[in-house]
């Protein structure tokens, strides 16, 4: 599967939900699912401070794929990271880098990216893609 | 028992303030975000309306028609300002930007009349606005910053603060009501204190002006700052309030337009007050329409408004601690209506963001006064802060939206 086609793939499993909270109960469904990444990796040089929401993040990379894991100490911040964990893993530095992240506003949690926002995951995305271009 | 109590009618306050009337994501707003601002009545938003499209001109300055009717109601406002608030003359009160450039007034041009070793106390539940200026100046002065602490309840420790006061105390800043705990802290005997040692002392009134009747010549203050948009009127407009000799033997603050009396390359001088601090064209229509907001006000019973708030704060109150796991951020005997609060095993900005899906405005985090959520140990609170025109059946509506966001995320 491509990247966009994983971001179709969200963005209609999202479809059925007109029910914002209907939307965020799923969202928090998939935070408390993932074990998103190892304790021991949760240190401070992985910690990306945002003003309300904390978020770890630690990168690895095969020679040729990304590999992302990521926690974070909200709720529904940690579920949209999941979103994005799905999107990203498993493709090339290249297509990260490039990747427009479309799903996010289709499914309607722009909101959560804006810099304002401050629940570190504009910083996350921002660290992904930077982690992308060094290995372009 | 006073029989004559007064009800406030919330339904008609309510029919004058146009924002409240809206829906968010679907759902009737409740806006419990009025410690952060507070919605504009009608007469305000008409005003600012009527002032850009009949009168607006630059003031102080011209000899036209509209330079003159744009400078007698600004300075009109002031005067209703400065009875709103008691101050003895309307040149003791200075426009400002808000609460934050009164206090960074004061930390600059106060300021510069201390020296190395003196003394200046805050407290532990200042607002960061009431904290950085002072850390400022300390650093440019070499004064020092000591530092009230508060008890388990949230309430200043007062014994403490008589042992940090003697004669090297310049000034005692401290808020006059806590933003993040609603603690209405005993700000007349601090003043009485603080003075008995020739201290000075300015009150951040950010929070207590949309909730009390604010008297600065029976508070004895010498000092008193707040802004606009917290009472109800525009934003980016404030007021500071200052005892004349103080204001007199200051120097400015900024250097400009309209605070000269005469400039030459040689030397310049300076306007007398209040226009000596009010540097550059000022925030011409938020003054005019500050003065709007207090006469709003003035049409309102103060009492009526501290009985309902009182009451909402106590049902708000009793109704949290019926949801498990609820724990109240800032329990003063004597407090305003804000309740602060975490839930156990959820984060503050997930509760937020449910909360916001559901119509309500709520504030997550440490607003802004992060010392004291390391006191509390905990990363923000959950703050719902109530005005005169909040209900009971809003904090009903409240209080299912949290137990139903409390039990999506548990
Ligand atoms: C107690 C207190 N002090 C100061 C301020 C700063 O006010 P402003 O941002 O309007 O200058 C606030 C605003 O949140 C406050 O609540």
């Amino acid at each position: 599967m491509t990247l966009q086609e994983k971001e179709q793939e969200i963005i209609d499993e999202f479809a059925i939900y007109d029910d914002w909270m209907d939307k965020y109960e799923y969202i928090i469904e998939l935070g408390k699912e993932l074990p998103l990444i190892d304790e021991g990796l949760k240190t401070d040089n992985r910690l990306i401070e945002g003003c309300q929401s904390r978020v770890w993040l630690h990168t690895d990379f095969d020679g040729e794929n990304m590999q992302f894991s990521a926690d974070s100490d909200a709720i529904i911040t940690k579920g949209i990271i999941a979103l994005l964990i799905r999107v990203f893993n498993n493709e090339s530095p290249k297509n990260i880098a490039s990747s427009s992240l479309r799903f996010i506003d289709e499914i309607g949690l722009h909101e959560h990216l804006s810099p304002t926002r401050s629940n570190g995951l504009a910083s996350m995305i921002r660290t992904m893609k930077m982690e992308a271009l060094k290995k372009v | 028992m006073n029989e004559t109590i007064v009800k406030l009618d919330v339904e008609k306050i309510r029919s004058q303030f146009p924002i409240l009337h809206q829906e968010v994501y679907g759902k009737p707003l409740i806006y419990f975000d009025n410690g952060a601002t507070a919605q504009k009545p009608k007469s305000v938003i008409d005003a600012i309306s009527k002032y850009y499209t009949k009168d607006n001109a630059n003031i102080h300055r011209g000899v036209h028609h509209l330079s003159q009717i744009a400078t007698e109601q600004y300075e009109d406002a002031r005067k209703i300002i400065q009875k709103a608030i008691n101050a003895p003359t309307s040149e003791q009160v200075l426009f400002t930007k808000g609460t934050t450039d009164g206090i960074n007034l004061v930390a600059f041009s106060f300021g510069q009349m201390l020296k190395a070793g003196d003394e200046i106390i805050i407290s532990e539940m200042e607002h960061h606005s009431n904290i950085v200026p002072w850390q400022m100046l300390c650093e440019r002065q070499g004064c020092i910053l000591k530092v009230i602490p508060i008890n388990e309840k949230g309430e200043l420790k007062m014994d403490v603060f008589e042992s940090y006061l003697s004669d090297k105390t310049k000034l005692v800043a401290v808020t006059h009501i806590s933003n993040t705990l609603g603690t209405i802290n005993p700000v007349q005997e601090i003043i009485e204190k603080a003075h008995a040692l020739g201290a000075k002392v300015l009150i951040d009134g950010a929070q207590s002006i949309q909730h009390t009747k604010v008297d600065v010549q029976e508070l004895d203050c010498d000092f008193f700052a707040f802004s606009g948009h917290k009472v109800f009127g525009p934003t980016g407009v404030g007021i500071l309030y200052g005892k004349k000799d103080i204001l007199d033997a200051m120097p400015p603050y900024q250097g400009g337009g309209d605070m000269i009396a005469k400039v030459t390359f040689a030397k310049t001088t300076y306007n007398e007050l209040p226009y000596k601090f009010e540097a550059g064209t000022p925030n011409i229509a938020g003054g005019i329409c500050l003065g709007t907001a207090f006469e709003y006000l003035n049409g309102l019973d103060m009492d009526a408004i501290h009985d309902h708030e009182q009451e909402l704060l106590a049902y708000a109150e009793s109704e949290l601690k019926k949801i498990d796991g609820v724990r109240l951020i800032g329990t003063a005997e004597n407090k305003t209506s804000v309740v602060s609060f975490v839930v156990e095993g959820t984060h503050p900005f997930d509760v937020g963001t449910l909360l916001d899906k559901q119509g309500i405005a709520v504030r997550t985090g440490h607003h802004c006064t992060q010392p004291l959520m390391d006191i509390f140990k905990i990363p923000g609170t959950i703050r719902a802060s109530f005005a005169f025109y909040n209900s009971k059946e809003e904090i009903d509506v409240f209080i299912k939206a949290l137990q139903r966001s409390v039990n999506m995320l548990l």
